[in-house]
C-alpha cells in the first residue's frame, strides 16, 4: 500500500518535471490582454488561438480594464504582458509618454491599411464607431436620425444615456449645435470651442438619465430598456439585437475610431509580440475578426479577398458607403487636449 | 514590615526585580503583537506614506504641487467630496436608524432564536458584492421586478426612478452594510444587565424613560462603533455607487479611476486618497469633540 502511494507520487512527480521540461522547452508563451465580455471572445477565436497555431507558439490571455494598468505595470518595472489591446486615444496618449514599444513596421506589413490606423506605437486591429441607437419599441420607424435628433426632446421625448467619460462626447454636441462635421475639430481645437460643446451637452443633462462608463454597460441598458436613446459601440449594439433586444442604429455622423494592439515598454517577448502582431494584421484573420463582432478590418485588404460577405460587408464601420457619413476621430486632438476637456467634462458632470 | 524597614537594599532589589519582571512582561507581549504590527506596517502604513510621497513628485522626480493645485481649481473634486461625505453619512445614518430597532428585537430574543436571526443577517455575507449590487440593478430599473409589480398593481402609473440615482445608490449600500452596525450592537445590547432597566423601571420610571435614560445610554458604545466602521466603509465604497448611480453619484473612489486613466500617473490619484484620509481625520476629529464622553473608538467606557 505504502510502497503504490510512494511509487505513484514518484511517477506524478516524473510527469510533473517531465511537463516542467517540456513548457521549459517550448517556452514560446505570450501574454495577451484585452478587454473581455464578447470583444475578446471574437478576438480569441478569430486572432489569438489561430495565430498561436501558425506561429507555433501558447497564448495565455488576461483582462483588463485599460492601457492604464499596462502603464502603471511598466512604472513599476514589472511588466508582464506582451501584447495590449486598447483604444486608439489612450494608446497614442501612453505611447507619447513612453511607455510603449515603438513597432517595427519591417516585420508588419501596414501597406494596405486604412490611412492613420497603423500608428508607431500601436497597429489597429478593427475599426468601430460610436454611434447613436434607439429603442425600436419606442420610436419605431420615426426614429431619430442625427444627432440634432438625439438633443430634440420635443420631438423625441425619451430617456437619454450618454457616455461618462470625455471621449467621444464633444463631437456630437457640436453636430448637434450645427457645426458639420468636417468642422467639428476646428471648432473644438479653437478658443471656446469646448465650452461651447460643454454647453450643448449641459443642455441634453437634464433627459440624461445614465451617464455609461462601459460597453457591457451600453449594452444592459438597451437590452432592458432602461432608455430611449444612446450613444455606444456599434458592434455591442449589434449583439444586443441579436439576442433579441429591440435596438437599432445608425452610422449617420457617427465617430470613426478604431482599436489597435500594442506592446509595452520592456515586454518580456518583444520580437516575438511584433511577429504575433504581424500575424493577427493579415488581411484573412481581420476578415474572420469580422464574422464574430460587427467591427470592420484596418487591413483594406480583407475587404478583396473574398471572405467578408458583401451584404454583411455594408453593416461594417469601415465599409465605404458608411465612411462617408461619418466623421474619423482626430487623435492629435485627444493627444493636446484631453486633459483639459476632461477636466471641463467632470466638472459639468458633478454639477 | 519589619524585614522591608530593617533591610532596605532588599526591598529595592526586590522592586527592581519586580520593575525588571513587568519589563520582560511587556516585550514579551509586544512580540506576541510584532507579527500584526509587522503587517500593518508594511501593508498599510509603507505603502500609504509611498503614495503621499508620489503625490508631490513628477514621473521625472521633479517635485510639484500639481496633484493638489487641481483639486483646488476645478470645483468638479469639491462637489465629489461633499457627494462622498453625503453619501457615507445618509448610508450610516439610515443603517442607524434600521439597525438599532433590529439589534434590540434580536437582543431580546432568547439565545437560540436570536442565532437564528443572526444568520439572517449574516445571510447576505455569503454572497458575492457584485452580485448582490446587480441583482438591486435587476430588481429597481425602470423595466424591473418592482417597477412593473407597482404598476400591474395600480400603485403608481409610471415608472419611478429607483435607480441610477442617489435612491439607488443608498439602497443599494444600506443594504451590504446593515450586518456592520448590527453586530457590534447586537453585542453591547446582549451584554446590558437587564436588572437595570427592571430597576429603573422599579423606580418609578416608565418604559419610554427606562429605554431613554438606561438602555440607550449603555448600547451608544456599541451604536458608535458600528456606525464609525460603517462610515468608513462607504467612503471607499466603489462597485455599489458606479452600478447604482448611473453616473450621477460621482464618489472619490470613482474618481481616482477616472484620474489614473486621465493622468496615466499614481500622483493625480494619491493626492485624492491624501485629501479623503485627511479630510476624514478631521471630521472623526470633529466627531468625538461632540461627542465628548464617548470616546470615537467605541471603547467610551
Amino acid at each position: 500500500m505504502t510502497s503504490n502511494r510512494s511509487r505513484l507520487g514518484i511517477a506524478s512527480l516524473a510527469v510533473f518535471t517531465a511537463g516542467l521540461f517540456a513548457a521549459a522547452a517550448g517556452a514560446q508563451e505570450l501574454t495577451v490582454v484585452s478587454f473581455g465580455g464578447s470583444y475578446q471572445e471574437a478576438q480569441s477565436k478569430a486572432l489569438f488561438q489561430p495565430a498561436a497555431k501558425a506561429l507555433g507558439i501558447k497564448i495565455k490571455e488576461e483582462t483588463y480594464t485599460s492601457i492604464s494598468d499596462a502603464v502603471v505595470k511598466v512604472k513599476a518595472g514589472a511588466v508582464t504582458w506582451d501584447v495590449v489591446a486598447s483604444g486608439s486615444g489612450s494608446a497614442a496618449r501612453a505611447g507619447a509618454g513612453g511607455f510603449l514599444e515603438k513597432l517595427d513596421y519591417n516585420v508588419i506589413d501596414r501597406s494596405n491599411f486604412v490611412p492613420n490606423t497603423a500608428q508607431d506605437y500601436c497597429v489597429g486591429g478593427d475599426v468601430f464607431s460610436t454611434v447613436m441607437a434607439w429603442n425600436t419599441k419606442t420610436y419605431g420607424d420615426n426614429h431619430p436620425k442625427s444627432w440634432a435628433d438625439f438633443w430634440d426632446v420635443k420631438k423625441f421625448p425619451g430617456k437619454r444615456s450618454y457616455r461618462k467619460g470625455v471621449a467621444g462626447a464633444l463631437e456630437p454636441a457640436l453636430m448637434a449645435d450645427g457645426v458639420p462635421p468636417n468642422k467639428v475639430y476646428e471648432v473644438l481645437s479653437s478658443p471656446g470651442g469646448i465650452e461651447r460643446a460643454i454647453k450643448k451637452i449641459k443642455e441634453l443633462k437634464p433627459n440624461i438619465s445614465v451617464w455609461w462608463s462601459s460597453g457591457a454597460q451600453h449594452a444592459q441598458l438597451m437590452k432592458d430598456g432602461e432608455v430611449d436613446m444612446i450613444t455606444g459601440w456599434n458592434g455591442r449594439f449589434d449583439v444586443v439585437a441579436k439576442d433579441g433586444g429591440k435596438v437599432a442604429y445608425t452610422f449617420n455622423q457617427a465617430l470613426l475610431d478604431y482599436d489597435c494592439y500594442a506592446i509595452p515598454k520592456g515586454a518580456p517577448h518583444k520580437d516575438l509580440a511584433m511577429k504575433f502582431l504581424a500575424e493577427i494584421s493579415k488581411p484573412q484573420y481581420q476578415a474572420e475578426f469580422t464574422k464574430y463582432i460587427t467591427y470592420g478590418p484596418t487591413n483594406k485588404k480583407a475587404y478583396e479577398i473574398g471572405a467578408i460577405e458583401p451584404s454583411y460587408a455594408k453593416k461594417l464601420p469601415s465599409h465605404p458607403d458608411n465612411v462617408k457619413d461619418e466623421l474619423t476621430i482626430d487623435l492629435d486632438w485627444y493627444i493636446k487636449n484631453e486633459e483639459k476637456a476632461a477636466a471641463a467634462y467632470q466638472n459639468m458632470l458633478t454639477e | 514590615m519589619d524585614a522591608s524597614t530593617a533591610s532596605p537594599p532588599l526591598g529595592d532589589d526586590h522592586a527592581a526585580a519586580l520593575r525588571k519582571d513587568r519589563l520582560i512582561e511587556r516585550w514579551l507581549m509586544l512580540s506576541l503583537a510584532a507579527p500584526a504590527l509587522l503587517l500593518v506596517a508594511v501593508c498599510l502604513l509603507v505603502p500609504i506614506a509611498w503614495l503621499f510621497y508620489l503625490s508631490f513628485y513628477t514621473d521625472a522626480g521633479a517635485a510639484t504641487l500639481i496633484n493638489y493645485q487641481r483639486l483646488v481649481e476645478q470645483p468638479s473634486y469639491a462637489r465629489i467630496f461633499w457627494t462622498t461625505f453625503k453619501v457615507s453619512i445618509l448610508t450610516t445614518g439610515i443603517c442607524a436608524v434600521l439597525g438599532y430597532p433590529l439589534a434590540y428585537f434580536m437582543s431580546q430574543l432568547s439565545q437560540r432564536a436570536a442565532n437564528l436571526c443572526m444568520i439572517l443577517v449574516l445571510l447576505p455575507f455569503w454572497t458575492s458584492l457584485l452580485v448582490r449590487t446587480y441583482a438591486w440593478l435587476v430588481l429597481l430599473q425602470r423595466t424591473g421586478l418592482v417597477n412593473s409589480w407597482g404598476m400591474q398593481l395600480g400603485l403608481w402609473s409610471e415608472p419611478l426612478p429607483l435607480v441610477n440615482n442617489l435612491t439607488g445608490t443608498l439602497i443599494g449600500m444600506v443594504h451590504i452594510m446593515l450586518p456592520f452596525i448590527v453586530l457590534p450592537l447586537y453585542g453591547s445590547m446582549r451584554t446590558i444587565d437587564r436588572t437595570l432597566v427592571q430597576a429603573a423601571a422599579n423606580l418609578g420610571a416608565s418604559p419610554v424613560q427606562s429605554f431613554w435614560r438606561v438602555f440607550l445610554p449603555l448600547s451608544l458604545p456599541g451604536l458608535t462603533a458600528g456606525a464609525l466602521v460603517v462610515f468608513i466603509l462607504c467612503l471607499g465604497f466603489y462597485v455599489t455607487p458606479e452600478v447604482l448611480g448611473g453616473g450621477r453619484v460621482i464618489m472619490v473612489s470613482s474618481r481616482i479611476a477616472t484620474d489614473i486613466d486621465t493622468f496615466l500617473n499614481w500622483g493625480s490619484a494619491s493626492a485624492l486618497g491624501a485629501v479623503l484620509l485627511l479630510s476624514t481625520l478631521i471630521l472623526l476629529g470633529i466627531a468625538s469633540r461632540l461627542t465628548k464622553g464617548l470616546s470615537v473608538t467605541g471603547v467610551g467606557h
